[in-house]
């Protein structure tokens, strides 16, 4: 036993009543860490979120598999998708899968029953996801950067490149939420995992959209993958101060996913 | 309380008070609506009809100020797999003010060795007693319990009945649903015994059983019954059930002792010894299949 142990009487009256909830922010951190940590130490989640975006990174880069033009080196071309790319895995493929799980477990009935809210519930998930978003860029940024990444981009792209990334974030967790609440959590896992393997093929991540027939290029452009690759593509390699569609159309996912899930999220 | 799931009503004009600081269990078959019941009080789904008080609150509309006060022990599952069973509990003790010392509760629950176990790989009497400690580490003034001792070994089945003796003698009110008689029996103050969503028995097991109103002895089998009861007091019923064992009952009254002379007598003329001859009241089990019948239930 721990000293802290000792704290509690060893005989008599060691259940007397005192209740309470712990502050909002305590219950969210707390909920926030075990998710993050769950996570790092799941083989596959980590697989998803980082040895294959870090594997794409180098391969596409170190040998010229596919020519993207535009006159961008291969790294320079490749650094915004796979940022795009880890995006995806986290907020979508990874929160689906062990969202789906919890569900199918019982375990978000079970939280239910705690004073943590449904409300601090989803601050948690997504304080998760931001965590883990900001480890992934800070080891992709560095593997990139010792690849040669030489970033053209104006100095608001300080500002500009998070704002995607939430945004991205938010439209991914959206229907990440929507498929783990309303499908089987198998289905969700094939389902989820089907998207990713999809979008990373046809959302402009290592092949180029421009290398799609004219007619396909606007309506991928179109997919929340397709709409945050070229967005940060556009701030990161062209140096564009502001992507004007593509934060429009990843603002629109957003708001369509987080209605439709609020919509018809089942919590058992 | 009315509960419905589409044209199932699992819960059909249930009516039950647990007083404070008492153990009430809720008895009942399967499918009997025990679950839906909790659940509803725990504010997990809203009754159809009725009105449901859980420490004075409205647990559908005022689920916020409820559940910090409560604790729950779902029937099954409800922690995540891979975590592990001291993490888990650390996890829950963080959502409240003066939560128990998570190391001192898994102390108590006999989990201390399991601490860095992930909850996938405990035994279900393992998984039970993680899921009770869970339910109290938030010092509640109520828990539900759901069947808590399901799977588990007698001796962690005793601890258990210990704790829950223990939290009544705190003051905290227990609600407990099981299918063990003697677990209702020896722990709760209050029986409720449901049926089709409906209330069927209500009291302590004392008023529920009654009287000393049976004689049970054993002997060879094959008695003549008939016989002994023509040597009866009238009202009186004899039966061999299994083979061998013979159950004297006086139905709403008590044993007698010129009853129990007029048996050994009638063992004695036929030089049979009865052996474990026993005068006891009814068992909350035979008041149980008594009110609820003997066919299986899905």
């Amino acid at each position: 036993m721990t000293a802290e142990a000792a704290a509690e009487p060893a005989t008599g009256s060691r259940f007397t009543p005192a209740p309470g909830a712990a502050p909002m922010r305590r219950m969210v951190a707390a909920q926030a860490a075990l998710e993050t940590r769950t996570l790092l130490r799941n083989g596959e989640q980590l697989t998803l979120t980082l040895i294959i975006p870090l594997l794409l990174l180098a391969a596409f880069s170190l040998e010229p598999l596919v020519s993207f033009g535009g006159g961008y080196t291969r790294i320079d071309f490749l650094t915004p998708g796979v940022i795009a790319l880890a995006v995806m895995s986290t907020a979508f493929t990874s929160q689906a899968i062990a969202t789906g799980f919890e569900r199918r477990y019982g375990v978000l009935k079970r939280l239910g029953a705690t004073p943590l809210s449904r409300t601090g519930l989803i601050a948690a998930k997504t304080s998760t996801v931001i965590a883990v978003e900001l480890g992934q860029a800070a080891i992709i940024l560095l593997v990139a950067l010792g690849l040669g990444w030489s970033p053209d981009a104006k100095p608001t792209a300080i500002v500009v490149v998070p704002l995607l990334v939430l945004l991205g974030t938010a439209a991914f967790s959206g229907f990440a939420l929507l498929m783990a609440g309303t499908l089987r959590a198998e289905a969700t896992l094939a389902a989820a995992n089907l998207v990713y393997v999809v979008l990373l093929g046809i959302g402009g991540v290592v092949f180029p959209l421009t290398k799609f027939p004219p007619g396909a290029r606007p309506v991928l452009e179109l997919l929340p993958t397709g709409a945050l690759s070229t967005g940060l593509r556009d701030v990161l390699a062209n140096g564009a101060a502001f992507p004007v569609k593509d934060t429009v159309t990843l603002a629109v996912w957003a708001v369509v996913g987080i209605t439709l899930a609020a919509r018809f999220f089942r919590w058992e | 309380m009315v509960k419905r799931y589409g044209a199932l009503t699992a819960v059909d004009g249930l009516s039950l008070t647990a007083r404070r600081g008492e153990v009430t269990a809720i008895l009942g078959p399967n499918g009997a609506g025990k679950t839906t019941a909790i659940e509803v009080c725990e504010g997990y789904r809203a009754a159809d009809a009725g009105s449901v008080r859980v420490l004075g609150l409205d647990p559908a509309r005022h689920s916020s100020a409820l559940l910090p006060r409560i604790g729950v022990m779902l029937q099954s599952g409800g922690i995540p797999p891979a975590v592990p069973v001291g993490e888990y509990l650390r996890l829950l003790s963080r959502f409240h003010m003066k939560p128990h010392d998570p190391a001192w509760l898994l102390d108590i629950t006999g989990l201390t060795a399991s601490a860095r176990t992930p909850y996938k790989r405990l035994s279900g009497g393992q998984q039970q007693r993680l899921s009770l400690a869970a339910a109290l580490i938030g010092r509640p003034e109520l828990v539900f319990l759901d069947e808590p001792t399901a799977g588990m070994d007698p001796q962690a089945r005793h601890a258990t009945w210990d704790l829950i003796t223990e939290l009544r003698a705190d003051g905290v009110s227990v609600i407990l649903t099981t299918h063990f008689m003697e677990e209702a029996e020896r722990l709760s103050d209050h029986v409720v015994i449901i049926d089709a969503g409906r209330t069927v028995a209500d009291g302590s097991p004392a008023t529920l059983t009654g009287s000393a109103g049976q004689l049970r002895f054993r002997a060879e089998p094959g008695l003549d019954t008939d016989s002994l009861l023509s040597a009866l007091p009238t009202g009186s019923a004899a039966k061999e059930s299994p083979a061998g064992h013979y159950l004297i009952e006086v139905p709403g009254g008590t044993i007698k002792p010129a009853l129990l002379a007029a048996v050994t007598a009638w063992c004695a003329e036929r030089a049979v010894l009865p052996s474990s001859l026993r005068i006891e009241s009814r068992t909350l089990e035979d008041v149980f299949l008594e009110l609820t019948g003997r066919e299986l239930r899905g």
